[in-house]
């Protein structure tokens, strides 16, 4: 459970990890927010909130040719959900071989584990979708390994909850162990607990880590307590 | 099902099957005359996949050379195979079809519009995965499924794959999947932060609805607001009863973002209904299924948790919408 207090703080006293959808509509707005101004480099974070259930999203673009077909896709499809705050994103990875491979990142919320999940789908440039051994090929080594010695973070495939196709994905069960340990680490925890604004860009710190996507350090020090 | 025998309506339910009447795709037909369809019994609690060793036999001498990527469709739709047969049935035939026709493919497996099957394994891992969400949903975490012996988690699978109930309830019982005590404790979730937000208020209210029972309409108005827009919600769902039963399971609306992947008619139209913001005048629902039958909402919802929720500790609730279409010049 999460106490909020006015200033929504979370108490990691008592606290078991997870947050609630209002508070995910908190923490994504500030992750957005902050991606979008610290990580100017990297294409854009957008906000697509679905009546029922917000997620983020981030679509993945070549960085020398512009606009792709699939832009234009995740555009319409993000379009009809009606919402305020679309703002287009995308964010590109290149494996060593130079082709490149593109990315969409959705950050949906999970309301039965009360935590935010990762989703992704991984395409080449002429569309043909990845599998999952390529994924794991173009995935930096590190993460690799990461993903071999942590039960916290493998990958599945499963039915993106409003896309209603097969996107990858990080399972969540483990998520609300690893944020409760991140937030223990916070130097903040004496002073009124830790904003519910740094959920994300925290939880980000280290499920984009699997990609090689890191957060600036800005992003973190810039949301106050 | 926490208690050590199986009640009536249990037995009713793991023995429902439904009559499938199963075609060979017109593509992968090889061979004249065409094979006749192959007519199944298909447990209501199973997956489709787990049939295909009875239904292969039926085709196999007429199937094109490669190897088989086994799928299922009705009229064109392709069926999430993750999805309990029973539940597919109960939201995708507004009138019950008997029997069910279905198509399979043993071919040309849709990978962008169906997620990857292996077989027996992968309905085992999902099975295994929507009871360790339950469980999650109910106690807060997943250790006590996680923490199963390898024996138990087989036995338990077992159980479902054979349709053994009292095996199952054996197995089940370990798990502890209840909060004990005589109440119950729903967590809906499209109510969790009203719920939590005003945990307290919900506290009070429900000690002094100590004596009303909370129904079934109670947890589907509850669960699709929208949908009952004349009726006086009470109290911003703050009459959540945070009572204690010997059950918990997980709640999961069909028509929602539940298990209708298939955007079939209601699905589809829930979605609709939701998108729209003036739905009191647009739309109402016209049909609640559960495991094939519709009770009557004043049923208190602890009895309708227990009796009909599926093995993996979800309770599937179909529920049919009529929107009217609104008339463009």
């Amino acid at each position: 459970m999460t106490t909020l207090s006015n200033q929504g703080k979370i108490d990691i006293s008592c606290w078991d990890g997870t947050i609630s959808q209002h508070e995910f509509h908190t923490a994504a707005s500030a992750f957005a927010e902050r991606w979008n101004k610290f990580n100017a480099a990297l294409p854009q974070c957008s906000w697509v909130a679905r009546p029922k259930s917000p997620y983020l999203s981030s679509t993945s673009k070549e960085s020398c040719g512009g606009g792709d077909d699939k832009e234009g896709e995740e555009e319409l499809s993000c379009s009809r959900f009606q919402e305020d705050d679309f703002i287009d994103g995308a964010t590109m990875l290149q494996n060593h071989d130079d082709a490149s491979h593109h990315y969409d990142f959705h950050v949906v919320y999970n309301a039965s584990y009360r935590v935010p999940v990762l989703y992704f789908r991984a395409y080449c440039s002429d569309g043909r979708t990845l599998v999952l051994d390529d994924v794991e090929k173009s995935i930096p080594a590190i993460s690799a390994k990461l993903l071999m010695l942590s039960k916290w973070t493998f990958i599945t495939q499963e039915d993106h909850p409003y896309l209603n196709c097969p996107w990858y994905t990080l399972h969540p069960c483990g998520t609300s162990e690893w944020m409760k340990m991140l937030f223990s680490y916070e130097p903040a925890v004496d002073h009124g607990g830790v904003a519910v604004a740094k959920y994300l860009v925290s939880w980000f710190s280290v499920a984009g880590q699997v990609f090689g996507l890191k957060i600036p350090f800005e992003m973190l020090s810039s949301i106050g307590n | 099902m926490g208690s050590k025998t199986a009640t009536e309506a249990q037995k009713y339910v793991w023995e429902g099957a439904i009559p499938l009447q199963i075609h060979l795709h017109e593509s992968e037909v090889t061979t004249l005359p065409s094979p006749s369809p192959a007519l199944i019994l298909a447990p209501r609690i199973g997956y489709l996949p787990l049939l295909v060793p009875q239904i292969k036999p039926f085709f196999s001498s007429t199937l094109p050379p490669g190897s088989d990527t086994v799928w299922f469709e009705y009229q064109g739709l392709p069926l999430k195979w993750y999805i309990p047969t029973g539940v597919l049935y109960d939201l995708l035939c507004a009138e019950p079809e008997r029997p069910w026709n279905l198509t399979v493919h043993f071919r040309g497996y849709p990978g962008n519009i169906l997620t990857p099957c292996e077989g027996e394994d992968s309905v085992k891992w999902s099975f295994i995965n929507s009871l360790k969400e339950a469980a999650y949903i109910v106690n807060g975490n997943c250790k006590n499924v996680m923490n199963m012996s390898q024996s138990d988690q087989s036995e338990l699978w077992r159980s479902v794959l054979n349709g053994n109930l009292e095996a199952y309830i054996r197995v089940s019982s370990k798990l502890k999947l209840g909060l004990g005590g005589d109440d119950f404790s729903i967590k809906l979730n499209t109510s969790s932060l009203k719920y939590r937000q005003s945990a307290a208020d919900a506290e009070a209210s429900a000690t002094i609805k100590a004596g009303k029972c909370f129904t079934l309409g109670d947890a589907v108005k509850a669960l699709l607001p929208e949908l009952f827009p004349d009726k006086s919600l009470p109290n911003d769902s703050m009459s959540l009863p945070q009572v204690e039963d010997g059950e918990g399971s997980a709640l999961e609306e069909a028509s929602d973002t539940g298990s209708a992947r298939s955007p079939e008619d209601t699905g589809e139209l829930v979605r609709e209904c939701q998108d729209s913001c003036s739905l009191s005048e647009t739309a109402d629902v016209k049909l609640i299924r559960i495991q094939g039958i519709e009770p009557k909402l004043e049923i208190p919802f602890a009895w309708v948790v227990n009796n009909l929720m599926n093995p993996e500790h979800f309770l599937h609730i179909s529920v049919y919408v009529r929107v009217q279409e609104p008339i463009t010049v």
